[in-house]
């Protein structure tokens, strides 16, 4: 069992960090170039250019352009207008038109970002290409952002999302192996043979909980390992800060698992619980969608997220560097959580009924 | 005094496991509590070993109320519960010391009260819990039962599923510990296991039938009884039961138990009505009624 609880869990953790990746690349790129001119070769040779579309096909009209995406063939497809050269240096306006396939809507929004970026980009280019002397009086004033990636430079997807995954490997596993535990207790019997002796509620609970709490501990520092030496995670915090806060956290968890177990029969039923809570807290978590985007019904439900809460610290400390004061808030909640649910786990422990 | 039951009356939602049982065992007694299964004999256990609250009725294990002192009985009793419930994946001798550490004491400090029983399983004490055989699991129970030197004792069928060779070996070991002056409570479903207890309750549906010494129980029973065998079982059985002055017909072993209704029942009568349905080899004769005879009786 034990091989089983530390081998899967950084298995996922090294397959999840490199395959869970927000960027979106080999974009199947269609165009319909009813221009053929220069300019407007120029344009689709920046999109060839670009690491992120893969060039597929010029499509003659649109509606075999339409008909391809129907197919799942394209996935953009760019419609660069009649007299495009020569409106831009006539009237220096046009328009394009760009379809995108958004079944996949998270997808279709980068696209949308790297297809305004590129073309943006070739603005700049037409503007010295094109126009004469005469026009650069009347250029506007553009304003430009430069933007600069705090705690995460090269804005490298997987300095934040391993410690988010890691987060969730320890959770799940934690509360898993403690939802299961006392009721599979009950489903072989050794539970009533345990409470016809004089052992206290609370002792009873320390003890399930310990092992656990080892193991947690155990596998948050393998992952940790495998953080520093496969994906070269930063770890700026201090590490004595970290394991003093997931030592709470995990109490929390367990704290949540027990009471699930004593409120079921059949590990079943634990396990659906335990997982209806763990789908909860993870969509739920800002690890995948920020929470700033949530409504705020769902933002207030997420203050009762654990798992919120060591996102958050896991990236602080490891990314940030923030100290003691700077998690405090997040570790009193958690402290607080912690204490209420396994003062509840030990009400909830019936050794009569 | 051992156990002292008073009006105990206990429902789960539309079934009445137990209806006003009232009943006393004395202190050092080896008592039987004899039923079919679902008689209520586990809620009773349960009721007694503080894991389960009667909705009616009081009951005190070792003068210590079962509400009010349940955390003295738990110190004070040792509970056997019908199905295996230790740690089959610690080894023998790690479930000794499990619960020998849960009740603060050590293997050593009583380890003449268990001596008997596990020097048995001595030579297997790193094997683990669950890789024993039937009989050897039931040792290691009683074992883990008795560490803490209960004063009381209770058994939940600790026979059934065991080969008939351990059930002696185990009624031998139940009679040395009474000796050593625990009270005993067990429950049994085989009838043969109740003629070893001092006494026996009989216990259906809830209700006790009757409670008294096993060779008292028998002479509760009303009527002669017959074994009564012939060549063909089934047919024998089928032609008594269509008998008109039947009061019980039971086979039993080999024979078949035939009560009459009559007063003045004449054997004869009865050969002559079985050879008319074509049984032959007819064999009818006096016996002893025994404890499953009363029982039957009694459960009608």
């Amino acid at each position: 069992m034990l091989p089983i609880i530390f081998v899967l869990p950084l298995l996922q953790l090294i397959i999840l960090s490199n395959a869970a990746t927000f960027e979106v690349d080999n974009i199947k790129f269609g165009y319909i170039d009813n221009d053929h001119t220069s300019t407007s070769r120029a344009l689709i040779e920046q999109f060839n250019a670009s690491t992120y579309f893969n060039i597929l096909t010029g499509f003659p009209s649109e509606t075999l352009a339409s008909y391809a995406m129907l197919k799942g063939e394209v996935d953009v497809v760019l419609e660069i207008p009649n007299y495009f050269e020569r409106d831009l240096q006539k009237e220096k306006h046009q328009s394009i038109g760009v379809s995108i396939n958004a079944i996949d809507g998270a997808a279709a929004g980068v696209e949308n970002v790297y297809v305004s970026q590129i073309i943006q980009h070739f603005n700049k280019h037409v503007k010295v290409n094109l126009f004469q002397a005469s026009d650069l009086q009347i250029q506007p004033i553009s304003i430009e952002t430069i933007p600069l990636f705090w705690y995460n430079k090269t804005l490298n997807y997987k300095t934040f999302m391993v410690p988010g995954i890691l987060v969730l490997l320890v959770t799940m596993i934690t509360l898993f192996l403690s939802g299961m535990n006392i009721v599979r207790e009950k489903e072989i019997g050794t539970l009533e043979q345990i409470n016809v002796t004089p052992i206290k509620k609370s002792q009873f609970i320390i003890g399930k909980l310990f092992p656990f709490w080892v193991i947690g501990l155990g596998l948050l520092t393998v992952g940790l390992i495998i953080a520093k030496l496969i994906f070269n995670v930063p770890m700026l915090g201090s590490l004595p800060l970290m394991y003093l806060y997931t030592s709470i956290y995990i109490l929390v968890v367990l704290g949540i698992g027990l009471f699930i177990s004593n409120f079921t029969d059949t590990q079943q039923q634990a396990m659906f619980i335990a997982w209806f809570f763990t789908v909860i807290f993870i969509l739920m978590s800002g690890l995948f969608t920020p929470i700033e985007s949530m409504p705020k019904w769902a933002q207030i439900i997420t203050e009762f997220n654990p798992i919120k809460y060591f996102v958050e610290v896991m990236r602080m400390i490891m990314l940030k560097g923030s100290g003691f004061t700077d998690i405090l808030p997040q570790l009193l909640k958690t402290l607080l959580y912690a204490l209420i649910m396994n003062g509840l786990a030990v009400w909830s422990y019936k050794k009569t009924n | 005094m051992g156990i002292t039951i008073r009006n105990i009356s206990k429902s789960y939602k539309n079934v009445k496991a137990l209806q006003d049982i009232s009943f006393n065992v004395k202190k050092g007694e080896l008592f039987g509590l004899i039923g079919p299964d679902g008689a209520g004999k586990t809620t009773l256990f349960r009721v007694l070993t503080t894991l389960l609250f009667a909705d009616q009725g009081s009951a005190t294990v070792a003068e210590f109320d079962v509400v009010k002192d349940y955390k003295s009985i738990r110190n004070n009793v040792g509970y056997m519960p019908g199905r295996f419930s230790l740690y089959q994946d610690l080894t023998i001798e790690e479930n000794l010391e499990f619960f020998a550490t849960i009740f603060g004491t050590t293997i050593e400090e009583n380890y003449d009260l268990i001596k008997d029983i596990y020097i048995q399983i001595e030579p297997f004490k790193n094997r683990r819990a669950g890789k024993l055989s039937g009989g050897m699991k039931q040792k290691l129970a009683l074992c883990c039962a008795l560490i803490h030197k209960p004063k009381v004792l209770f058994l939940d069928e600790p026979t059934t599923g065991v080969d008939p060779v351990s059930r002696k070996e185990f009624w031998e070991m139940l009679k040395r510990l009474q000796l050593k002056g625990i009270t005993i409570l067990v429950s049994t479903p085989y009838m043969d296991e109740a003629a070893l207890c001092d006494r026996i309750a009989l216990i259906q549906n809830g209700k006790i039938l009757e409670i008294d010494t096993p060779k008292e129980i028998v002479k509760h029973y009303p009527k002669q009884i017959y074994n009564v065998k012939a060549n063909n079982m089934y047919r024998l059985i089928n032609s008594l039961k269509a008998y008109e002055h039947n009061h019980s017909v039971y086979p039993f072993g080999e024979y078949v138990h035939y009560t009459d209704s009559r007063t003045d029942f004449n054997t004869e009568d009865l050969k002559t009505y079985l050879e008319t349905k074509n049984l032959s080899n007819i064999y009818i004769d006096k016996t002893v009624a025994t404890i499953e005879d009363t029982f039957m009786e009694l459960a009608k």
